[in-house]
């Protein structure tokens, strides 16, 4: 079975280091999923195409212009995703943010998730934990132990590669469970009676014809 | 089908000459622009219920009573009437009374309001919006077809013995329509009832409008109404009209770039195509508005807000005018002729509603088919 892995990345220039760690980040997952017997499919969302749109989509209330949708549905859709962005002024840059804010709040339930990060000085490794982490959880994400944060030097590397180390470590964190089975066997257990099973994911694409009957909701208020 | 404008009744300063109108002026400016309304040939005026700056409609009854003294054939309609944050008890009231003074000429439209501080002020949380417009409206039909009411809920003191007064006119309750842009749950629940639904639309693209549509007529046909497409829709829109494109964007543009709800953000060409909004010659106004019915199937009530952006008096009369003598003439005959008979052409009025008899379904609390029916229906 293909595993879909969504690489998000907010690298402002080009080439931009950012972009750099996020395809070395793209390709050690994919290797590992593959060492795992399944294949991966990359896809990129380059967020630097998408400024101008996400722009658009928060002054008009949140109606979503057709390539912000196009994007929301690719990363409600992921396996697995990888989170690359700069730090600007001891955080995740504006940018990668509002890509997040447009993101429907059920988009990456329970979605394994390697965070990274470069910056001009290793000062700021803490990004990835005090930021980014913390921004993944809150929207049910499951964030993999080992991030990813690589300042300019090393992309040096050296002998010791210490991080190509880091980046094969973090994508094995993210192989193993994007191709973990998850939930129960369907048909086995009641869906309501399964407390295993995963959260509905949604894009915020579209709306969700699912409604609750009118009866239950009333009902629910006793009248 | 039945014509008309919604205005939003907010204060913006005009950007062209930084001019702000005062609050008495933006009032009288609203009553002009209904009383044009009726003299242009249009169905409908509806007002919105703000109670926060910059809006001036705090009091949807007392100006659409005002206006409704004026004219003679005008609906009187509301969009939308803050179902969550008004207590039920006064809606009830104020529209049947509304209802006698105009004669009959009232309908409104139920909506949340997405301001959540407007909540607290009035002892309510954004939190509970969607349970506040579920109870509230259901407790508003009770008051409405029963003569005494012994009711108790979540969010209001329990009433005993309680009789709203005056009844409605005729013993007949107006048409509800419910306005959202995205709760699906409000969709239902018009559904749910048989009650018409309106969709803004104006800041939204119409696939997102057809599908919210879409929903309110399945569920409209599966609670025993009618076909779906007999369901009760009305739809929302904007333009600005010249008689040339180039004239018309040349004229608005500034209005677009600097208003509150539009500047400052996407272009006025990416708004247009986006939205419902149209900049143009009348022309192309009729054949943007006939394209609804394209998406969201043959409808029944369309309007129209032309006072937006802080655009003065004078012009929004003018627009008015365009719109009652060239556009809505074109669009009453198009929409006729594409729809089919069996398809309702207005929604329902006061004097419709009465002719159908005290015996309708109109009359009905909860008029659904329920979960019972259905299953006996299945069951032969």
């Amino acid at each position: 079975m293909t595993r879909r892995i969504v690489v998000v990345t907010a690298g402002l220039s080009n080439p931009s280091s950012t972009r750099l760690l996020a395809d070395r980040i793209a390709d050690a997952v994919t290797t590992q999923v593959s060492a795992r017997g399944e294949r991966a499919e990359v896809e990129v969302v380059e967020l630097r195409e998408l400024a101008q749109d996400l722009a658009t989509t928060m002054t008009t209330g949140g109606m979503p212009t057709p390539r912000v949708a196009q994007a929301r549905d690719l990363v409600a859709s992921a396996d697995g995703l990888v989170a690359v962005t700069p730090v600007f002024t001891a955080s995740y840059s504006g940018l990668f943010k509002m890509f997040v804010d447009v993101l429907d709040t059920d988009a990456l339930n329970g979605v394994p998730v390697v965070v990274a990060a470069t910056a001009g000085t290793s000062r700021h490794q803490l990004v990835l934990d005090h930021a980014l982490r913390p921004l993944f959880t809150y929207l049910r994400a499951v964030v993999v132990p080992t991030g990813v944060f690589a300042a300019t030097e090393d992309f040096g590397g050296g002998e010791s590669d210490r991080l190509g180390r880091r980046i094969a470590q973090a994508a094995a964190e993210l192989a193993s469970l994007v191709v973990a089975e998850t939930g129960a066997v369907g048909g086995f257990v009641p869906r309501e009676d399964d407390l295993a099973a995963p959260r509905r994911r949604s894009s915020g694409n579209g709306v969700d014809e699912d409604v609750t009957d009118f009866e239950t909701l009333l009902g629910g208020l006793g009248q | 089908m039945q014509f008309g404008l919604f205005s939003v009744g907010d204060v913006t300063p005009d950007p062209t000459t930084g001019r702000t109108p005062s609050e008495h002026e933006r009032i009288q400016a609203m009553t002009a622009i209904a009383l044009k309304a009726e003299e242009v040939g249009l169905d409908v005026f509806a007002t919105g219920q703000h109670h926060n700056p910059p809006f001036v409609p705090s009091a949807p009854t007392t100006h659409l009573a005002y206006i409704a003294a004026q004219t003679e054939r005008l609906l009187l309609s509301t969009a939308t009437t803050l179902i969550t944050t008004t207590d039920p008890v006064r809606i009830a009231e104020d529209y049947a009374f509304l209802q006698h003074l105009s004669g009959g000429r009232v309908d409104l439209m139920m909506g949340r309001g997405n301001t959540g501080p407007v909540y607290p002020w009035f002892g309510k949380d954004i939190r509970q919006g969607i349970a506040l417009a579920v109870e509230n409206y259901h407790l508003l039909r009770r008051l409405w077809r029963e003569d005494v009411v012994d009711w108790q809920g979540k969010f209001r003191t329990p009433l005993h013995g309680f009789t709203s007064t005056p009844r409605p006119l005729d013993g007949t309750p107006p048409f509800v329509w419910h306005g959202s842009i995205r709760s699906t749950e409000i969709a239902e629940q018009a559904a749910y009832y048989g009650d018409g639904f309106f969709h803004n639309h104006i800041f939204w693209n119409i696939e997102h409008t057809a599908q919210m549509v879409g929903l309110y007529r399945r569920r409209f046909e599966h609670y025993g109404h009618g076909a779906a497409e007999q369901a009760i829709v009305g739809l929302g829109g904007q333009a600005f009209m010249a008689g040339t494109e180039a004239e018309a964007k040349r004229f608005f543009r500034p209005y677009f770039d600097n208003a509150p709800v539009y500047g400052h953000g996407p272009s006025l060409e990416e708004f247009t195509r986006a939205t419902p909004l149209t900049v143009g010659t009348p022309e192309m106004v009729i054949e943007r508005t006939l394209g609804f019915a394209d998406a969201v199937g043959d409808y029944q009530r369309q309007l129209f807000l032309m006072d937006h952006a802080g655009l003065p008096l004078d012009v929004v009369l003018e627009q008015v005018e365009i719109l009652g003598r060239e556009v809505v003439p074109v669009l009453r005959r198009e929409f006729e002729a594409r729809r089919p008979v069996s398809v309702p052409s207005d929604p329902p009025t006061h004097a419709s509603l009465v002719a159908e008899g005290p015996q309708a379904p109109h009359h009905l609390v909860a008029p659904a088919r329920t979960a019972a029916d259905r299953a006996a229906a299945r069951a032969g």
